[in-house]
C-alpha cells in the first residue's frame, strides 16, 4: 500500500479515543491518577487514558503493511489526532453544561487532569499527547522484529514493576532494610532514573537472550546436542521445582504480614479453583452455585468448633477433628445438590446451580435458620487451629495451612485427571451420549465430579472460617463463584497450572491494588469478554498428554545405541 | 449358526411418526450383516434402539438370548455391543490414545480412588490399558498419530479411530453406521477390506448401515432392507438385488443408480 | 404393566419422584394450615395479588427479551437483567429533570411516554452493542463460551453504570395522577398497579401482533425455525438477530420505567440482577422460546412471589417469611427445571437443545 488508508486510521483513532473517554467517564482515570508510576509525571490514569491510543497507533501502522516508515508514521499521527476528538468533545461540553449531577465522575479533578491543569489551553496539549503517543506506537511498529520484541518487553516489565512497587518495597525492606527502598522509589512510584536504569538493563538482558536463542536454534537445526539438551531440560526442571518449593516455604518471612494475607487469599482461591476445575474444566458441568459448598464448609466448621448459636454439642471439636466432618458434609451436599440436576445440561445447569447458591445464601441470612446458622450475625469466635502446640493465628502461619491444602488438592486433582475417572469426566464433557455409549455410567461420573469438587470447596471454606474467626452470610455471595469461575477460565479450563496463574492474576494482583477495589469487577468483566473472544482456551491451556510417543522415545536411545 | 442378536417385532414411534414398525431381525454370530434402505427408513433409529439410546415401545431385543431392550446404554455396551456414528463423534479435544482408553472403560475394574495413591493394581491395569491402546492404534493403521488431538486428525483417520475406540471395549457385536460415508473409492475399498479383516481376525460379528451398494454387496452375508420403518426384504445380497420390492422402494425415490452399480459389479 | 414401569425406573427417577412428592406435600400442607387458620382477610390477599400482578407484568416484559433471544439463538442472554437496569437507571435522570421543570406535573401522560421511549432506546442500544461486540463473533462457538461472555458483559455493564452514575439509589419522582386508589372488585387498589399492569399487557399484545402478523415478525419466526432455510429464502439473518435484541431491549427498557413508577425504593446499578433471574424463571416457567408463555409465566411468578411467603411459608411456621421472597423465585426455577423443563406451554424440548 503506497498511500495512507484514511478510513482505517481515523476509525482506529476514534476507537482508541472512545476507550479513553470511557475510562474517563466511569471515573477510572481519576481514581487511578492518584497512583504515580514513574516520578510524578506518569501515573496509572495515563496508562488507561493513553493505552488505547497507543494501540490505535500501532494497529494503524500495522494496517499499512508494506508502506514506508513515513507513511506509517503519518497514518498513526492521523489516528492520534482522531483519538483526541472524543475526549475533547467531553471537555468542551463539560465546560458549558453542568454534567456532574448526572455523570458523577465528570468533575473538576478529571477535567484538570485531562487538560493538564491548564484550562482550555490544555486542549491543544491533549491533542498533542494523543498524537505523539500514537506516533510513537506507529514508529515502534516500524522497528525491526528483534528490537520491537525486546523494547516492548522491557517497557512492559518496567510498567509492571512500577504498578506492583509495593512487592518490591516489601522484599527490599526484608533483604536490605528500609533505606534501600528510598534509593529507587519515590513513594510508590519509581524514580525516573531508576526506571531508566531498569529499562536499559532489561533491554540489554533481553537482547542477549535473543541472540543466544538464535544461536541455540541454529544448533538444534544442525541436529547436534539433541540428547544433551534433553538431559539439561530435565535438570532445569528439577532446579525449577526445588526453587519454587523453597520460595513457597520462605515466602511469608520475606513478604511480611500484608503480603502473606494476599498469598492466603490466592491459596484459598487456588483451592476453590481446583475444585471447580474438576466440575467445570474436566466434567464440563458449568456450576455457578459453587459458593454453596464453600459456605457449607465454613458454616460446618463454625458450628462444630464454636459454642455459638447452636450451643449444643458445639465447641467439642477442634479444627483437626472437625476437618474430616466438614469435608464429608460438603461431599454429602455436593451429592444432594448434584442429584436433581443430573439430567440438565449447559446453560440450564448454570442457572439452576446459581439458584441453589442464592437459596443457600438467603437461607443462611434468614431468621428461620437463625438458631443454627446465626442469621445476619453469622457465626462468631471460631478458634484458630493449633498445630503441635503452635496456634495458627496470623496470616503468615495460616498461609502454610492453605498451602498444604492447595498442594493436597492439586495432588489429588492430578492423580484423578490421569486416571480412568479423569478420562470419564473428559469424555462426558466432550459428548455425553457417546460417553454413555462407551459404557460410562453418567450418574456416577457426574455425582463424583460434584462430590469431589464440593469436598475441595468445603475444605477451602473450613480454612477460610478458621482464618477469619467470624463468618457472615454475605461472605458467600455469587461473586465467589464468579471469581472462581473467572480464574479457571482465564488460566485455562482443565489446566492445573492455569488455576494457579489465574488465582494470582485475578485474586492476588487486585489485592495488591486495593485502592482500586471498586473497579475490580469491571476489570473481570472486560477480562472475561476479551478472553472468550480472543483466547477461549486461557493463558495456560491444558496440555494433551504424550502417551503414544512416550514409549517410542524410550525405545529410541536403545535403538540408536 | 446361532443368533447373536435378534429383535422381535420392535416398534418405535416419535409422537405420531412410526419410525420402526414391527421389525424382526436375526443376526447370526460371526456374520457381516447390512441394513440398507432409503434415507429416513429408520436404520439409525434401529441402531439407537439396539444400543439402548432409545427405548422401544414394544417388542424384544435379545443379545445372546438375553433381553436387552430398554437397558441403559452403558450397560448394553458392557454386555458386548459397541458402535460407531454416522457423523463421526469422537471426543474431539482428547488425543487419539485417550479416545481409545475411554473405549476400554468397561474393562477397567479398579476402584476410582486407587488412582490417588496409585495402588499396584491401578498401575498394572493402566499399563495394560495403555499397551492395548497402542496396539489398537497400530491395528487400525494410525501409528504415529496417537498423540494427536482427535479433531486435528484427517477424516479417514477419524473414521478409523472411531472404530478403534469401539473395538477397545472388546465387543462381540460391532455396529457400524455408514463407515464409508464421505470416502473416495480408494478409501472405501480399504475400509471394506478392513471390515472383513475385523471379522476374520477378531471374530467379531458386524452389523452395518451402508449406502454404498458396492460395499454392501461385496462383504455382506446377509442384507436386510428397511423402508418406512418396516422390513421389506431380507436375504443374500444376490436375492436382494433382484427383489422387485427393493427396486421399487429405491426407484420410487429415484435412487436406483446405487443399486445398479451394485449389480454391475 | 406395573412391573414393567417399575423395571424402567432408575435411581434418579425414584429420587426425583420422591422430591416431587415432598415438594407437593409441603406446599399443600402450608396452604392448608394458612387457610384453615384464616390468618389474613380477603382484603389483604387482594392487596398482595394486585401488587403481584403488577410486579409480574414487569417480569413478563423482561422475560420476553430472554425468550425472543433464546427462540432465535438458543442462547440465554445472561446480561439481559443489566440491559433492563441500563434503561431504568439512565432514565431516572430524565424523569428527575421533567419533575424539576414541571413537565411531569403539567403533561404527565406525554412525559411518561417520553420516558418510556427514552428508556427503551437506551436499553435497545445497549442490547445491540452487546450483540455486536460480545455475541456475534461467538455465534458458532461452543455453548459455554457465549454464556461466560454474557456473565462478563453483565459485570461490565453493572460497573460501567456505577462509574457513570454513581453507586447511590435514585428515585423516580412521584407522579400525581398515579397517586390514590381505585376500587376494583370491591377492593381498594393503588392506581399505579392496574396502570402498570395494563400498560405492560398492551405492550405485550403489540409485540405478539408484531411477531405474528408483520413481515419482520415472520422473518423472525423463520430464523427461529431454521436459520439455513431462512437464509436461502432471502432473510438477512444478522438483521433479524439485531432486531430481536433491539426489541427485547426495548421491552426491558419500558419495564425499567414501569418499575420506577411502581416501586419507590429507587434504582441503582445492581438492580438488574434479581429481576433478571426472576424474568428468566418466568420465561422458563412459560416455556422458553414461547412468547405467550413468557407473558403468562411472568404474571404467574409475580403472583407466586407475592402470595407465596404468606400463603405457604407462614403456614409452615417459618418466621419472617418475607425474607425468603427471593428464594421462592429460585425454588420455582429449580423445581420447574427439574420436573418440567419445557415449561407450562413449552412446545420446544428445552432439554434436547440445551
Amino acid at each position: 500500500m503506497k498511500t495512507i488508508d484514511w478510513k482505517t486510521a481515523i476509525r482506529n483513532g476514534l476507537v482508541g479515543g472512545v476507550i479513553a473517554l470511557y475510562f474517563s467517564m466511569i471515573g477510572m482515570v481519576e481514581a487511578f491518577s492518584g497512583r504515580n508510576l514513574i516520578g510524578d509525571f506518569f501515573n496509572m490514569g495515563h496508562l488507561l487514558l493513553f493505552g488505547g491510543v497507543l494501540a490505535a497507533g500501532i494497529l494503524t501502522a500495522r494496517a499499512h503493511k508494506e508502506a514506508s516508515v513515513g507513511i506509517n508514521a503519518f497514518s498513526s499521527l492521523v489516528a492520534g489526532l482522531a483519538a483526541g476528538i472524543p475526549t475533547t468533545l467531553l471537555i468542551l461540553l463539560a465546560n458549558n453544561v453542568e454534567l456532574q449531577s448526572v455523570f458523577v465522575s465528570v468533575n473538576r479533578t478529571l477535567l484538570a487532569l485531562l487538560t493538564f491543569e491548564r484550562g482550555m489551553s490544555g486542549l491543544g496539549l491533549f491533542f498533542l499527547a494523543t498524537s505523539l503517543i500514537a506516533l510513537a506506537g506507529g514508529l515502534y511498529d516500524s522497528l525491526p522484529g528483534v528490537y520491537k520484541r525486546t523494547l516492548g518487553l522491557s517497557l512492559s516489565v518496567v510498567v509492571v514493576v512500577a504498578v506492583f512497587s509495593n512487592i518490591v518495597t516489601q522484599i527490599m525492606t526484608t533483604l536490605f532494610g528500609r533505606p534501600s527502598v528510598r534509593l529507587i522509589l519515590d513513594g510508590d512510584a519509581l524514580k525516573p532514573l531508576s526506571a531508566a536504569v531498569l529499562f536499559v538493563v532489561l533491554t540489554g538482558i533481553f537482547i542477549l537472550r535473543e541472540q543466544r536463542r538464535v544461536k541455540a536454534e541454529k544448533l538444534v537445526a544442525s541436529g547436534a546436542a539433541a540428547i544433551e539438551s534433553k538431559r539439561a531440560s530435565l535438570q532445569r526442571q528439577v532446579i525449577l521445582f526445588v526453587g519454587i518449593g523453597i520460595l513457597l516455604l520462605i515466602a511469608p518471612y520475606v513478604l511480611g504480614s500484608f503480603l502473606s494475607q494476599v498469598l492466603f487469599e490466592v491459596g484459598r482461591f487456588v483451592l476453590l479453583g481446583l475444585g471447580l476445575n474438576i466440575v467445570v474444566g474436566y466434567a464440563g458441568l458449568l456450576d455457578l452455585g459453587y459458593v454453596a459448598f464453600f459456605a457449607f464448609g465454613a458454616y460446618t466448621m463454625g458450628i462444630l468448633t464454636t459454642t455459638g448459636p447452636l450451643n449444643q454439642g458445639g465447641g467439642l471439636f477442634n479444627f483437626w477433628l472437625a476437618l474430616p466432618i466438614v469435608v464429608l458434609v460438603s461431599v454429602f451436599f455436593g451429592i444432594m445438590l448434584g442429584f436433581p440436576v443430573l439430567r440438565m445440561r449447559g446453560d440450564y445447569l448454570a442457572i439452576v446451580t446459581l439458584g441453589f447458591g442464592e437459596i443457600i445464601r438467603i437461607l443462611a441470612l434468614s431468621d428461620w435458620l437463625r438458631p443454627i446458622m446465626g442469621g445476619a450475625q453469622g457465626v462468631l469466635a471460631i478458634p484458630s487451629p493449633v498445630f503441635f502446640g503452635i496456634k495458627l493465628d496470623s496470616p503468615e502461619k495460616m498461609y502454610y495451612l492453605v498451602l498444604a491444602g492447595a498442594l493436597l488438592v492439586a495432588f489429588v486433582s492430578i492423580r484423578l485427571r490421569d486416571s480412568r475417572l479423569g478420562r470419564q469426566w473428559m469424555a462426558m464433557r466432550e459428548d455425553e451420549d457417546v460417553a454413555e455409549a462407551m459404557g460410562i455410567n453418567l450418574v456416577q461420573t457426574k455425582l463424583l465430579a460434584f462430590a469431589i469438587g464440593a469436598g475441595f470447596s468445603g475444605l477451602g471454606g473450613a480454612i477460610f472460617a478458621a482464618r477469619l474467626g467470624n463468618i457472615f452470610p454475605h461472605s458467600f455471595n455469587l461473586l465467589i463463584s464468579i471469581n472462581a469461575l473467572s480464574l479457571i477460565i482465564v488460566g485455562g479450563l482443565g489446566s492445573i497450572p492455569g488455576v494457579i496463574v489465574g488465582a494470582i492474576a485475578l485474586v492476588g494482583l487486585p489485592e495488591l491494588l486495593r485502592e482500586f477495589q471498586e473497579y475490580r469487577l469491571l476489570m473481570y468483566g472486560i477480562l472475561l469478554i476479551v478472553m472468550m473472544l480472543n483466547r477461549p482456551e486461557g493463558f495456560l491451556p491444558a496440555e494433551v498428554f504424550k502417551r503414544e510417543l512416550h514409549a517410542e522415545e524410550a525405545e529410541l536411545p536403545g535403538a540408536e545405541a | 449358526m446361532a443368533s447373536i442378536l435378534s429383535t422381535r417385532n420392535i416398534i418405535k414411534t416419535f409422537g405420531g411418526l412410526v419410525a420402526i414398525n414391527d421389525f424382526s431381525l436375526e443376526i447370526p454370530e460371526g456374520s457381516i450383516s447390512s441394513v440398507i434402505g432409503p434415507n429416513g427408513a429408520g436404520k439409525t433409529t434401529f441402531f439407537n434402539c439396539v444400543t439402548g439410546f432409545y427405548k422401544v415401545d414394544a417388542g424384544m431385543i435379545l443379545f445372546n438370548g438375553a433381553p436387552i431392550q430398554n437397558q441403559r446404554t452403558d450397560i448394553v455396551t458392557r454386555l458386548g455391543i459397541s458402535r460407531t456414528y454416522q457423523n463421526i463423534r469422537l471426543f474431539a479435544n482428547m488425543s487419539a490414545i485417550e479416545n481409545i482408553l475411554v473405549g476400554q472403560h468397561p474393562r477397567l475394574k479398579t476402584f476410582w480412588g486407587e488412582a490417588i495413591w496409585k495402588s499396584k493394581r491401578f498401575q498394572e491395569e493402566e499399563a495394560v490399558a495403555l499397551e492395548e491402546a497402542r496396539r489398537l492404534i497400530k491395528f487400525v493403521g494410525l501409528q504415529g498419530l496417537g498423540d494427536q488431538v482427535a479433531r486435528n486428525l484427517p477424516y479417514g483417520a477419524q473414521r478409523r479411530l472411531e472404530i478403534a475406540r469401539a473395538l477397545a471395549s472388546q465387543p462381540k457385536l460391532l455396529l457400524l453406521d455408514e463407515p464409508t460415508a464421505g470416502m473416495n473409492p480408494n478409501e472405501t475399498g480399504e475400509m471394506t477390506h478392513f471390515i472383513k479383516h475385523l471379522r476374520d481376525e477378531l471374530g467379531i460379528t458386524i452389523l452395518l448401515i451402508e449406502h454404498d451398494m458396492r460395499v454392501v454387496m461385496g462383504i455382506s452375508d446377509q442384507v436386510t432392507v428397511l423402508d418406512y420403518g418396516s422390513k421389506i426384504a431380507e436375504g443374500k445380497p444376490k436375492d436382494i438385488q433382484n427383489n422387485p420390492r427393493v427396486i421399487e422402494a429405491y426407484l420410487g425415490r429415484g435412487a436406483a443408480s446405487g443399486l445398479k452399480s451394485g449389480k454391475a459389479k | 404393566m406395573f412391573k414393567k414401569t417399575l423395571a424402567r425406573l432408575s435411581w434418579v427417577d425414584i429420587f426425583l419422584r420422591v422430591l416431587q412428592l415432598v415438594a407437593a406435600i409441603v406446599i399443600v400442607y402450608g396452604l392448608v394450615t394458612t387457610f384453615t387458620t384464616a390468618r389474613y382477610s380477603s382484603e389483604q390477599w387482594a392487596t398482595l395479588a394486585f401488587a403481584g400482578l403488577a410486579q409480574g407484568s414487569i417480569y413478563a416484559l423482561i422475560a420476553l427479551g430472554y425468550t425472543l433471544v433464546y427462540g432465535i439463538l438458543l442462547m440465554i442472554n445472561f446480561a439481559h437483567g443489566e440491559i433492563y437496569m441500563a434503561g431504568a437507571f439512565s432514565t431516572v435522570f430524565l424523569a428527575m429533570y421533567f419533575d424539576r421543570n414541571g413537565f411531569l406535573a403539567s403533561n404527565p401522560l406525554v412525559a411518561i411516554i417520553v420516558l418510556i421511549l427514552f428508556s427503551a432506546a437506551i436499553s435497545s442500544g445497549i442490547a445491540i452493542l452487546l450483540e455486536r461486540i460480545a455475541y456475534r463473533p461467538l455465534r458458532n462457538a461452543p455453548r459455554l463460551i457465549p454464556l461466560i461472555t454474557a456473565i462478563g458483559a453483565s459485570f461490565l455493564l453493572q460497573y460501567t453504570f456505577r462509574g457513570l452514575f454513581g453507586s447511590q439509589f435514585r428515585s423516580y419522582p412521584e407522579v400525581s395522577i398515579l397517586r390514590g386508589t381505585w376500587t376494583i372488585l370491591g377492593f381498594n387498589v393503588p392506581i399505579v398497579q392496574p396502570v402498570v399492569f395494563l400498560a405492560a399487557v398492551s405492550l405485550m399484545i403489540t409485540l405478539y401482533w408484531y411477531v405474528e402478523r408483520t413481515k419482520a415478525g415472520r422473518a423472525m419466526r423463520a430464523v427461529s425455525e431454521d436459520k439455513a432455510v431462512a437464509r436461502l429464502m432471502g432473510v438477512d439473518i444478522d438483521k433479524v438477530i439485531v432486531s430481536t435484541f433491539a426489541l427485547g431491549g426495548a421491552l426491558a427498557g419500558a419495564a425499567g420505567v414501569f418499575n420506577g413508577l411502581f416501586r419507590p425504593q429507587g434504582v441503582f446499578f445492581l438492580m438488574g440482577f434479581f429481576p433478571g433471574i426472576k424474568a428468566f424463571t418466568a420465561a422458563v416457567l412459560g416455556g422458553i422460546g414461547n412468547i405467550p408463555g413468557a407473558m403468562f409465566g411472568g404474571l404467574l411468578l409475580g403472583l407466586i412471589e407475592s402470595l407465596g411467603p404468606n400463603a405457604v411459608l407462614e403456614g409452615l411456621g417459618i418466621p419472617a417469611a418475607n425474607q425468603l421472597k427471593d428464594a421462592i423465585a429460585f425454588t420455582v426455577l429449580v423445581l420447574i427445571l427439574i420436573f418440567r423443563p419445557q415449561g407450562i406451554f413449552g412446545e420446544r424440548l428445552a432439554e434436547k437443545k440445551a
